[in-house]
């Protein structure tokens, strides 16, 4: 028979106690006989460590373990007919973000609508790359780079990551989901923390693979003497600096979805923050004391800033200002989703 | 051990529960009984610390939940079926919770054996009964083999041979000395669960005793007594002498006299020098059902009313769809003093007739019930006479446990074979 916990028995946390010589006597009889440890020293600063438990010894064959921490059981307290409190013969051991990175990583991947989105995404960007270098000719290319193809595709496959970042939240708290998963780890900030990594890594994998794959698809059915090799600048706003945005823009989803806690509110508040800097200029043009921060606005709308990292016209900047523009405002929005998250109730 | 200091929880002006103070040991069943929108749900959610206390804290096992090194390990929950993404199955939603808490996957396959869902381990939770939905909740809270066991109405929806397991369930998580703390409405399962309950009414504590206890403060027991058909005035000459050795005499429906306040040798013993015959002399033990419904009836929220169809009748007034006035739309409270369920006038065998508790806080004719304004005080005149004098009574809460040194050790851990035994319990 193995103990379920085998993996951890084998691989303990860092015992958190001092060295102490593990007894080695085998399995032992009851509790009460198990040899005298000596009580955890009160210079030990972990707080968990106030109440000691001994460790009752119940498996066969296991290599004497260094005596574990077992769970807190605070002050002691008169059980009912004579039975101890229960006291796992597992030993606990802390948490940390790995463990959650784990869950995160098997809920994404375990429901079909990111499986869904992430593969429409790819579609389209693929899809619609390759249908775009194929129907071009070299001379298209005189004044933009080869690489241009994967713009189209990536600005509606920012709609699915922009989409997926919000469900990834908002799913929790409309299926209730939220409530067990905080239950099961109290640690509020690190669920979002873990939630923001394994998403980010996702779709900017996702993205960045895709795009990749139509640049160099594109650089190859378009080259020759008459055409401009893209630069090394070029091959990057267009891969990795285009995944990025897409995948920022994703994780400023996340964390709306996590302010909002609502799928519909949350997909509209992100249409909006997408579509807004696109439509309001041409209202805020008609003055001329707004004129300037009109074309701003319209210079860092999300379709511009692709633009300028696929260098679709000379006049563009390279992209990267728009780039860290979009990092800090998501940045903040974290801060504030990670802020009310601990703050409100679930 | 939960222990509770001063709870309090406030939703706007709405105070959800108020100065909650009680301790959930381990080695038992205890029971949290309350009406609906009594604040269960609420207390539940602050002990697992989804909810900040707006004042009072409350600790598992000498922590807040949130402290806790790894919460799942301590502590499992079941709050509500529901809560689980219905896209995911059964199966990768234990997995994700139990990677959570760095629980093996095997682990995760042996709980879904445990509650019996293995042939469903694979199905989206999408298409799961509420059964199934409880199963694999209570599969989730297993995962960690805790030391507490929170379940919220564990048995809702569960068939005959669902509630029976769980109810020997969880006697055997308590029996192995966890902690466990069930909520239900099901009146019936928790006399036959719990050994110890905590009622609670409007967000207030109105009882922390054992269910024996709670059952013999809060019901009449009462003796039936028949004398002979068609002799009225045997029954009279009894009644008197009842009546004067202080026993208080109530006439049943049947023609049986409903005795309370005597023991039934010394009714017998009244008889005999009465010179009456007696056809029956039988002991009424109330059920925890009939305890429950005297302590909360004043602390009820939502009370049903008879249908009275008026609306659907020929409109009186020429308006159409109006609501004719008086009807009793909505949440309007009933008549007092009835419970939950009757309507009124009806005569509940085994009913005893309470004291007609004081008016409800709340303006008879309004839609809703308003919610308590203010915190009330303690014994507020919301719980009914019964109710109160309960709260006021000797704290029967067994004594709080003496702190003890830390270095002591707690109580002797269980004996390995409970251990094997749970072992190949949970392997089942």
């Amino acid at each position: 028979m193995t103990t379920p916990y085998q993996q951890q028995s084998q691989a303990p946390i860092p015992p958190q106690s001092p060295p102490q010589s593990p007894p080695q006597s085998p399995p032992q009889g009851p509790p009460q006989a198990a040899p005298p440890m000596p009580p955890q020293a009160p210079h030990q600063t972990n707080p968990y460590q106030a109440a000691p438990h001994h460790h009752a010894p119940h498996h066969h064959t296991q290599p004497p373990q260094p005596p574990h921490q077992q769970m807190p059981s605070g002050p002691p307290s008169q059980p009912y007919a004579g039975v101890g409190p229960y006291t796992s013969p597992i030993p606990v051991r802390r948490t940390s973000l790995g463990n959650a990175l784990a869950s995160e990583w098997t809920k994404i991947k375990s429901v079909r609508s990111t499986i869904w989105t992430l593969g429409v995404m790819v579609a389209l960007v693929i899809g619609i790359g390759l249908l775009v270098a194929a129907t071009t000719a070299d001379s298209d290319y005189d004044t933009v780079p080869t690489t241009l193809p994967g713009f189209f595709g990536t600005l509606l496959g920012q709609l699915c990551v922009v989409t997926l970042g919000v469900l990834v939240i908002t799913s929790e708290y409309s299926t209730g989901m939220i409530r067990t998963t905080l239950t099961a780890c109290p640690q509020r900030s690190r669920v979002l923390t873990a939630k923001a990594l394994v998403f980010f890594a996702l779709s900017f994998t996702s993205t960045t693979v895709a795009l990749v794959l139509v640049a160099y698809a594109s650089m190859g059915m378009h080259s020759g003497p008459a055409v401009a090799e893209p630069t090394g600048d070029q091959i990057l706003g267009a891969t990795v600096g285009a995944g990025l945005y897409v995948s920022l823009l994703g994780l400023l989803s996340l964390a709306v979805g996590a302010i909002l806690r609502h799928s519909a509110g949350a997909i509209t508040t992100m249409l909006g923050v997408m579509l807004l800097p696109s439509i309001l200029p041409a209202f805020l043009m008609m003055s001329d004391s707004l004129r300037d921060l009109g074309s701003k606005m319209l210079e860092y709308s999300s379709p511009q800033s692709l633009a300028s990292l696929f260098q679709i016209d000379d006049g563009l900047n390279n992209g990267w200002p728009q780039l860290s523009v979009l990092a800090g405002i998501t940045a903040a929005a974290m801060v504030a989703a990670y802020a009310l998250l601990e703050k409100r109730d679930v | 051990m939960i222990e509770a200091v001063g709870l309090t929880k406030r939703y706007g002006a709405k105070t959800a529960v108020y100065n909650l103070s009680f301790q959930v040991r381990p080695g038992a069943v205890t029971g949290f009984l309350g009406p609906n929108g009594s604040g269960k749900s609420t207390t539940m959610r602050m002990i697992l610390g989804l909810d900040e206390p707006t004042a009072g804290h409350v600790t598992v096992g000498g922590y807040p939940f949130g402290k806790l090194p790894n919460a799942p390990r301590q502590v499992g929950a079941l709050l509500d079926a529901k809560a689980v993404h219905g896209g995911r199955s059964a199966r990768q939603h234990l997995l994700c919770l139990a990677q959570l808490s760095g629980i093996p996957a095997r682990r995760v396959d042996e709980v879904l054996g445990v509650v019996g869902l293995q042939n469903a381990a694979r199905k989206r939770s999408k298409g799961f009964s509420l059964g199934m939905g409880q199963r694999l909740g209570i599969a989730a809270a297993l995962l960690g083999d805790p030391q507490v066991l929170l379940f919220d109405e564990p048995v809702n929806g569960l068939d005959p041979e669902g509630i029976l397991w769980v109810r020997n369930f969880m006697k055997q998580l308590a029996s192995e000395g966890r902690t466990v703390f069930v909520s239900s409405h099901l009146m019936s399962e928790m006399a036959l669960t719990a050994d110890h309950l905590i009622v609670i009414g409007r967000g207030q504590l109105l009882a922390d005793m054992n269910v024996k206890d709670f059952i013999s403060y809060n019901s009449a027991d009462f003796a039936r007594v028949r004398t002979p058909e068609g002799d009225p005035g045997q029954r009279e000459k009894l009644t008197a002498a009842l009546s004067e050795a202080g026993g208080q005499v109530l006439p049943e429906q049947d023609g049986a006299l409903r005795v309370t306040g005597l023991p039934l040798p010394r009714i017998s013993d009244l008889a005999h020098k009465a010179d009456v015959r007696l056809w029956e002399l039988s002991p009424h033990q109330a059920s925890l059902e009939e305890a429950y419904m005297r302590m909360t009836q004043g602390a009820v929220d939502y009370r049903s009313t008879i249908d009275e169809r008026a609306a659907l009748q020929q409109p009186q007034q020429p308006v159409p769809g109006a609501v004719p006035q008086g009807a009793p739309y909505g949440y309007a409270p009933g008549a007092q003093g009835q419970p939950v369920g009757f309507p009124p006038g009806t005569v509940l065998p085994g009913y005893a007739e309470p004291p007609a508790p004081p008016r409800q806080p709340h303006a008879p004719g309004g839609a809703m019930p308003s919610a308590p304004a203010a915190p009330a005080p303690p014994a507020a005149p919301a719980t009914s006479a019964p109710a109160a004098a309960a709260a006021a009574m000797p704290p029967t809460a067994p004594p709080a446990a003496p702190a003890a040194p830390p270095a002591q050790p707690p109580a002797a851990p269980p004996a390995p074979a409970d251990l094997t035994k749970s072992d190949t319990e949970d392997a089942r």
